[in-house]
């Protein structure tokens, strides 16, 4: 206790140290010993009701898993698909609702209003409105004379039809953080480039586009991670299908839980969680350090 | 007040049963729960027989509660008998299911109740473990095959097919006149398996000891000529362009539809659809007939046959007695006459001395015969083998969608049931 260290520590800090007690021990129960037990149960063969220690063999069979690789692929596809499509529309939808039009108010909370909705509902809705023969969209495509695709029954094209929903149900969080930086931005700056003759899409590719920087690294960072573990939306629209050709890694994993494979599951899980951290830990640290050099 | 105390109380009692922290304390009120799937034909059947019980026992009070089936409902069976919660009588599949939730740790044995002495020996083998009996049939027992649309077959002059040759050339008939031969609904994933596991009486008449040999890992469904027969036939009804437009979307509501109302000749599916058909389309329900899934001979023609689900008691009931009581009287000649009356005849029942009512639809008096002949009915795979892949729906969306052919199929379940195998931790596996 009388170690000058601790004293130090005790005078730098403003709250004596029982005060994180709570936080410690919430931290500790549920997040701390959760994380440590999947990794032991990451090495055995659990069934819920006993588990035996078999070593590293889960993750030999989790790496042998026959479309682990098309899992993998499709979900870094997902993650780019729709983190750079949330990124262009999301600024491009700030910027007219920035601008000064009719109905602002209005139409900016329609942009965000699948935001609000619950997943798993836009799923059901859309995987109705892209029945193949009776969906709303080939129905309405049929009208106009076009043969509309079997937008999720087709194995090709399931995983971008879900994408698709993914950044129509995603876009208005991101134009939201997108107007929120864009509304910072001083307007002098516009009035200055103005009086110097430059255009409206001088003034956006100089101007909007690089002060609105610390906007797009939020944008990405969010959607990319949420891209990556993507579940529910597949989960409710294709189960991963036709076949096996919209799983991703989440998909597999909770199939192998359903499949009451717990063991290889976490194996599984503990793989995802480093996966993650793989892809968004240097892309976050790239993102802040360009950040930083402007 | 008074009312308001019991029902108080009786939550009391039911917190209790939860949590196990008492016995019978107020042993003339009996409250239990039961948990049965939701498929609403057994939430009917379950829900009379409850009300006749309860009408016979005054202080006993029985809860329904219904949960999902396929894998969502394993994971609450599951959980629930791990975490020591589970209700004090519950609904679960036999067969290879059952093993896996541990019975002989969880459930309470059966085997020596007066009760058992009425139900099949077929019955008792797909719910016993370690040598204990722990289930009772729920239902009556189902066939895997084709359900057939009977005006469309008179419509065309065509014969019940005895041969798989048979039935293709009927197919064939059927596209030329504008229809759709074969329904498919994979919206529905499980409902892509039928051609795969209906056939496995054939299976086992080409090769007796195929289930043994498959459930040690000596016997692959990509070697066995037999066995993969079943991905084959698949893969012919996609190749001949016999399927439905919308094959990939539809779920199983939609194919109960089609084949009732006569949108499409054949829908391979268990018995237990013409309960479905019953509900949902009644007038239809002459409308549609049977037969097994045809193999290549019209000489080896049988049934493969699925146990139904059981009912069972587990270890953390605070009222075992109470819950033996009940199942005794669900296993009761009485309670086949409820389900009778409730949702009519599926199927021959499983315990001695219960019997289908006379007027039962065409899908019901088509499978009969196979079960009064010896040698024309055995059970599907599931209930011979621990082993089954869980992945067998995708790959059979695949070889029906055209997107993966047969033997590369055959190949891919044989990879997956080996995960099974050694997540199961069976001996002869690596």
């Amino acid at each position: 206790m009388a170690n000058p260290t601790s004293r130090a520590y005790a005078r730098r800090s403003t709250y004596p140290g029982w005060f994180f007690l709570p936080a410690a021990i919430i931290y500790g129960v549920l997040f701390l010993v959760p994380t440590f037990a999947s990794l032991y149960f990451s090495l055995t063969r659990w069934s819920l009701f006993s588990s035996e220690f078999i070593g590293l063999t889960n993750f030999y069979q989790f790496f042998e898993e026959p479309f682990l690789v098309q899992g993998l692929v499709n979900t870094v596809i997902f993650a780019m698909i729709t983190s750079g499509l949330k990124v262009v529309l999301g600024l491009l939808l700030a910027v007219l609702l920035t601008s000064r039009i009719a109905l602002r108010g209005y139409l900016r909370s329609v942009v965000f209003f699948p935001v609000l909705v619950s997943t798993v509902g836009v799923g059901i809705t859309f995987t109705v409105l892209m029945h193949p023969t009776q969906g709303a969209i080939n129905v309405a495509l049929e009208l106009v004379g076009i043969d509309g695709p079997h937008w999720l029954t087709n194995p090709s094209l399931a995983l971008y039809s879900v994408a698709l929903v993914d950044v129509w149900k995603g876009v208005g969080l991101a134009t939201v953080i997108y107007i929120a930086g864009l509304v910072a931005i001083p307007k002098d700056y516009y009035e200055a480039a103005r009086i110097d003759g430059s255009t409206p899409t001088q003034s956006f590719f100089y101007i909007t586009l690089p002060l609105s920087r610390p906007a797009t690294v939020t944008v990405i960072t969010l959607s990319f991670i949420g891209g990556l573990k993507t579940f529910d939306l597949i989960w409710a629209m294709t189960r991963g299908g036709p076949g096996f050709s919209s799983d991703t890694i989440a998909s597999i994993i909770y199939k192998q839980y359903q499949a009451g494979f717990y063991g290889l599951s976490t194996a599984g899980n503990v793989v995802l969680f480093v996966l993650i951290a793989l892809l968004v830990v240097p892309l976050t640290m790239y993102l802040n350090r360009r950040e930083g050099h402007e | 007040m008074t009312a308001k105390f019991t029902r108080t109380a009786r939550v009391a009692v039911g917190i209790m049963a939860f949590t196990a922290l008492s016995g019978s304390a107020l042993a003339e009120d009996v409250f239990m729960t039961m948990l049965v799937s939701n498929n609403p034909s057994n939430v009917a059947t379950a829900e009379a027989a409850v009300a006749a019980y309860m009408k016979a026992n005054p202080n006993v009070t029985i809860e329904i509660e219904t949960r999902p089936g396929g894998g969502e409902g394993d994971n609450i069976v599951k959980t629930r008998l791990a975490t020591g919660v589970m209700n004090d009588v519950f609904q679960y599949n036999g067969g290879s299911l059952f093993q896996a939730i541990n019975p002989q740790q969880n459930l309470l044995p059966l085997t020596d109740e007066p009760f058992m002495a009425d139900i099949q020996e077929s019955f008792k083998s797909v719910v016993t473990a370690g040598g204990e009996v722990f289930g009772i049939p729920n239902g009556p027992a189902m066939g895997g095959g084709i359900l057939y649309n009977i005006p469309i077959y008179e419509e065309l002059g065509l014969e019940v097919p005895k041969s798989w040759d048979e039935f293709m050339a009927n197919n064939e008939k059927i596209k030329a006149a504008g229809k759709d031969a074969v329904i498919q609904t994979y919206g529905d994933t499980w409902t892509s398996q039928l051609f795969v596991l209906g056939d496995y009486f054939n299976v086992s008449a080409a090769e007796p000891d195929f289930a043994e040999r498959y459930t040690a890992g000596e016997a692959k469904f990509a070697d066995s000529p037999a066995a993969a027969k079943g991905f084959e036939r698949l893969q012919e009804v996609f190749e001949g362009d016999y399927m439905n437009e919308d094959f990939g979307a539809a779920k199983f509501p939609e194919g109960v539809r089609k084949i009732a109302q006569g949108e499409g000749a054949h829908y391979p599916m268990l018995t237990f659809a013409i309960g479905a058909i019953k509900d949902t389309y009644p007038e239809h329900v002459d409308d549609v007939g049977f037969f097994a899934q045809p193999g290549d001979s019209t000489d080896s023609n049988g049934l493969t046959v699925w146990m139904p689900d059981a009912t069972y008691i587990p270890k953390s009931t605070s009222n075992p007695e109470e819950a033996k009581k009940f199942v005794a009287f669900l296993a009761s000649v009485e309670a086949c006459k409820i389900r009778n009356e409730a949702v009519g005849a599926t199927g021959p029942y499983l315990v001695k001395g219960c019997f289908p009512p006379s007027d039962v639809p065409p899908v019901v008096s088509d499978m009969l015969p196979y079960f009064e002949e010896e040698g024309r009915n055995g059970p599907a795979l599931e209930f011979l083998s621990p082993v089954k892949g869980p992945a067998l729906e995708q790959i059979t969306v695949e070889v029906g969608s055209g997107i993966r052919n047969a033997a590369d199929a055959a190949a891919l379940y044989d990879q997956d049931v080996r995960k099974q195998a050694m997540q199961l931790g069976l001996p002869g596996w690596k």
